[in-house]
C-alpha cells in the first residue's frame, strides 16, 4: 500500500474515532496537531509537519469526509504556507489567513503597522492568529488585536469580517515573500483547498445516499432496486469521479490550468451531487436530524468560496483564448518537465 | 447492501511523453486532412492508415517480434489522444488496432497471431464488429447468429447490425451462438473472424441519418469459417467481448469526439471574448481536464494488469455526454447556423457533431447501461 494511501486510512480512523457522537473537537485537534497532521505540507524546517501538498490536500479531504469542524484547510495550507515561505515559524494550535481586501502593512520604527480590512476571514473567532498577506510581506498577528464581525457561511463554520486598525506588529513576527506569492496565488491555494475538501465531502455523500438506497423500502423493496434511481446515483458517482480526479491533477500541478478545473468541476459537481443526494434520501435527508446536510450544507457553501465556478471558468476561458485555438492542446499536454 | 468506493488510481508520469507527442505531430503536420468530429468513426482513410502504420503508431502495444512496437498502454494511449486532438482520419483502422489485436494477443493462436498481427500493424488489415443483430442491442447475448460445426469449421447464418465500415473492412469478429445458451445465457457463445470477402457475405449499407454510408448490414448465409479462425475457447465468446471492454469504454475516444469543435471555438471567438464566452470555455476546459485525468486513471489500471470495468462504464457514461455538452455549448456562443460544407469552420464541425451526437451515448453499450454497471459496482440494488 502506498504512503498515502497508508495516511488516508490512519487519518479516516483518526477523524471517525474523534468524532463520536458528543465528542470534543478540541480533542480532535490534538490528536491531530500530536501527529504532525495540521500542518502536513508545511516544511519541517518552519515547524510544520513536512511533505507535500498531497499529503496537505489529502488531510482537508479526509477531514471533509468526516465534516471535521475546524480550521484544519487554514492552518496548513494557507497560514502554514504562508509563514513558512516568509521565514516565519510556524506556531501550534489552529491559525487562519487573510489576504488582499484593503490590508496594508507599513514600517513603523522598527516594527510595523497594520491596517485595513478582509471580509469573511474563515474561523477568525476560533484561533488565536491570523497569518496576513500584505504588499509581499507576512505577518503573524493575534486575532485579539482586530475587530471582528461575526457571520457564518451556509454550513454554519465562521466567516467573520476582520478589521486592523493601526495594530503595531513586532519585526520578528514579519516576513518578506516578495512577489513569490500575492493575493491571486493565496485566492488560488485557498481555491484548492475548498475544491479538495469538496471532494472529500462527495465521497461521503455518496456512500451515504449508496446506503440509504438499500435501507429505504418503498412499494415492498429497497428503492436501490428502482432503476430510476439507480441511474440518478450512477450518475451522483460521475460527478464525484470527474471532480476527484480534477483535484488529483491540481494537487500534482498546482497552475492556472489545473485548480481552476478543479474548483470549477468540484462545485459543478457539489450542486448536482447535492441535488440528487437530497432526491434519493427523500424528506428524512432533509431535515436537520439526518446526517446528510452535514455534508450537503458545506458542499453548497465551498462551492462559492475562494471563487464560484463560474469566476474561475472567466479567469480559465480567458487564458485559454488568449492561446488561440491550437495553443489549448499544448496547454493541456505541456507536460511538467517542459514547463521548467 | 453494502457500498463499495470507486478507486481512481493515480497515473504515473509517462517517461518521453513529451517527446511521443512531438513525434506524433511531426507526422500529423506532413498530412493533409481537414479534421474532422467523430473522425474515429466518420475519417476511413486506408491510405492514412497506412502512413501511419509506417510510422509506427498503429499496433503499437503488439509485441515486435508480432510484428508491433512493445510499446506500453499509456504510450498507445498518448498517441491516440494526439490523434483524435487533431481530428485525423483513424476510422480504417480503429477497431483492429484497439479491440482485435489485443483480443488476438491474449486467445489468439500462435498461427492467427502471426498471420494478423503484422497487418495489422502496417494498417493493411481492418476489422468490423460483427456483435449487433436486429434483435439484439443492449441485450447481446442474445445474438441468434449460429455457427453450425461441419468438417473442417463452421458455417455461419445471421445477420448483423450497425456494423461500421464493413463494407471496407476486411474481417469481421463475429459473436455468434455455438451452443446452448445455458442459465446464464453468457454459455455457447464463440467469437468466429469471418473473411468478409468469402461466399454468402453480403454486406448491404444503412445510411445514417446524415445520409452518410458507415454502418451497414452483414447478412451471412452459410459463410464457411475454418476452424483456424476461431478465435480463443469455444464457448467463451462472452468472457472474451466483456474482457476488452475496459479498453474499449475508457479511452480518450469517450471525451475527444467534438475536442476539433472545442479548439475551433476557441479560435473562433479570439484572443479577447466576452465573459460569458470565456466563462462557457473555462467550463468546458474544466471538464475536460477532469476527464483526461479520470480516463488516464483507468488507462493506469490498465496497464497494471488491472480489469477496471466499473470505473470504465462510468468514464464512457461521464465522457460522451462531455462530447454532446461541447456541441451544444459552442453552437451557442456565436450567431452561427451549423450546417455542412463549411470547409472545416466552426459551422461545419458543429454540424459534424450534432449529426454524430446520437451515436456517442449509444455505442459499446449504452449510457443506462453504463449507468446500471456502475450503480450495481457501488453496491446498489
Amino acid at each position: 500500500m502506498s504512503e498515502l494511501k497508508l495516511l488516508e486510512e490512519t487519518l479516516a480512523e483518526l477523524f471517525a474515532r474523534e468524532l463520536k457522537d458528543g465528542a470534543d473537537p478540541a480533542a480532535m485537534w490534538q490528536r491531530l496537531e500530536e501527529a504532525g497532521l495540521t500542518l502536513a505540507g508545511v516544511p519541517e524546517e518552519a515547524g510544520g509537519g513536512g511533505g507535500g501538498l498531497d499529503e496537505a490536500t489529502l488531510v482537508v479531504r479526509v477531514a471533509a469526509r468526516h465534516a471535521a469542524p475546524g480550521p484544519i484547510a487554514e492552518t496548513g495550507l494557507l497560514a502554514g504556507w504562508l509563514l513558512a515561505a516568509a521565514g516565519l515559524a510556524v506556531p501550534e494550535g489552529p491559525l487562519t489567513a487573510a489576504a488582499g481586501g484593503s490590508l496594508a502593512l507599513r514600517r513603523d520604527g522598527d516594527g510595523w503597522l497594520l491596517d485595513g480590512a478582509a471580509p469573511r476571514v474563515p474561523w477568525a473567532r476560533a484561533v488565536e492568529r491570523i497569518a496576513v498577506l500584505a504588499g509581499g510581506q507576512v505577518a503573524l498577528v493575534p486575532v485579539q488585536q482586530a475587530t471582528l464581525s461575526l457571520s457564518a457561511n451556509l454550513a454554519g463554520e465562521p466567516r467573520d469580517d476582520v478589521a486592523f486598525d493601526g495594530v503595531r506588529i513586532d519585526a520578528a513576527q514579519v516576513g518578506a515573500v516578495g512577489d513569490r506569492i500575492d493575493a491571486e496565488a493565496f485566492h488560488r491555494r485557498g481555491a484548492l483547498a475548498r475544491a479538495a475538501a469538496i471532494a472529500g465531502a462527495l465521497e461521503r455523500v455518496l456512500e451515504l445516499t449508496v446506503q440509504y438506497s438499500g435501507e429505504r423500502v418503498q412499494f415492498g423493496r429497497p428503492i436501490g432496486r428502482f432503476q430510476a434511481v439507480q441511474q440518478e446515483i450512477a450518475l451522483l458517482a460521475g460527478e464525484v469521479m470527474a471532480a476527484r480526479a480534477a483535484v488529483d491533477a491540481a494537487v500534482e500541478r498546482p497552475d492556472l490550468l489545473r485548480v481552476a478545473s478543479a474548483k470549477i468541476r468540484a462545485g459543478e459537481a457539489a450542486t448536482r451531487a447535492a441535488e440528487i443526494a437530497h432526491q434519493v434520501h427523500g424528506a428524512l435527508g432533509y431535515t436537520e436530524e439526518h446526517r446528510l446536510h452535514h455534508f450537503t450544507l458545506r458542499l453548497w457553501a465551498w462551492r462559492d468560496e475562494f471563487g464560484s465556478e463560474e469566476q474561475w471558468a472567466r479567469a480559465l476561458g480567458e487564458q485559454v483564448a488568449a492561446g488561440g485555438g491550437d495553443g489549448l492542446w499544448l496547454l493541456l499536454t505541456t507536460t511538467e518537465e517542459e514547463q521548467e | 447492501m453494502t457500498y463499495r468506493a470507486l478507486e481512481l488510481r493515480q497515473p504515473a508520469p509517462l517517461p518521453h511523453e513529451a517527446e511521443l507527442r512531438a513525434e506524433v505531430r511531426a507526422f500529423l503536420a506532413t498530412e493533409e486532412f481537414v479534421p474532422l468530429c467523430d473522425a474515429w468513426l466518420a475519417g476511413h482513410d486506408p491510405c492514412f492508415s497506412r502512413r501511419l502504420g509506417v510510422g509506427g503508431f498503429i499496433g503499437m502495444t503488439i509485441p515486435v517480434r508480432y510484428g508491433g512496437h512493445g510499446r506500453s498502454v499509456l504510450e498507445r494511449y498518448v498517441v491516440t489522444e494526439e490523434l483524435l486532438a487533431a481530428g485525423a482520419p483513424v476510422a480504417a483502422h480503429w477497431i483492429a488496432d484497439r479491440q482485435t489485436a489485443p483480443l488476438l494477443l491474449h486467445y489468439g493462436t500462435e498461427d492467427q497471431r502471426e498471420r494478423f498481427l503484422p497487418l495489422i500493424a502496417r494498417g493493411e488489415c481492418f476489422f468490423s464488429l460483427g456483435m449487433s443483430e436486429p434483435d439484439s442491442g443492449s441485450d447481446l447475448a442474445s445474438v441468434t447468429t449460429a455457427a453450425t460445426p461441419v468438417d473442417g469449421g463452421f458455417l455461419v447464418t445471421g445477420r448483423k447490425v450497425w456494423t461500421s465500415h464493413a463494407h471496407h473492412s476486411h474481417f469481421m469478429l463475429t459473436l455468434c451462438r455455438t451452443g446452448p445458451a445455458g442459465e446464464s445465457r453468457h454459455e455457447g457463445l464463440s467469437q468466429l473472424i469471418v473473411d468478409l470477402q468469402a461466399p454468402g457475405v453480403d454486406v448491404r449499407p444503412i445510411a445514417l441519418l446524415s445520409g452518410e454510408h458507415h454502418f451497414n448490414e452483414v447478412v451471412l448465409d452459410d459463410v464457411f469459417v475454418p476452424d483456424a479462425l476461431v478465435l480463443g475457447t469455444l464457448g467463451a465468446g462472452w468472457t472474451q467481448v466483456m474482457s476488452e471492454l475496459a479498453y474499449e469504454r475508457s479511452g480518450p475516444e469517450r471525451l475527444l469526439s467534438t475536442y476539433p469543435v472545442l479548439a475551433e471555438l476557441v479560435r473562433a471567438v479570439g484572443p479577447a471574448p466576452d465573459a460569458a464566452r470565456a466563462a462557457a470555455i473555462g467550463r468546458l476546459v474544466a471538464q475536460l481536464v477532469a476527464l483526461r485525468r479520470l480516463s488516464r486513471s483507468v488507462a493506469a489500471a490498465l496497464e497494471a494488469g488491472e480489469t477496471p470495468l466499473v470505473e470504465a462504464a462510468l468514464v464512457k457514461e461521464v465522457g460522451t455526454r462531455y462530447e454532446r455538452a461541447v456541441t451544444e455549448l459552442a453552437r451557442l456562443q456565436l450567431p452561427i447556423e451549423p450546417h455542412l460544407g463549411a470547409g472545416g469552420r466552426l459551422e461545419e464541425l458543429v454540424a459534424q457533431a450534432i449529426l454524430a451526437g446520437p451515436g456517442f451515448t449509444l455505442r459499446a453499450g449504452t449510457s443506462e447501461i453504463m449507468r446500471g454497471i456502475v450503480a450495481r459496482g457501488l453496491g446498489v440494488r
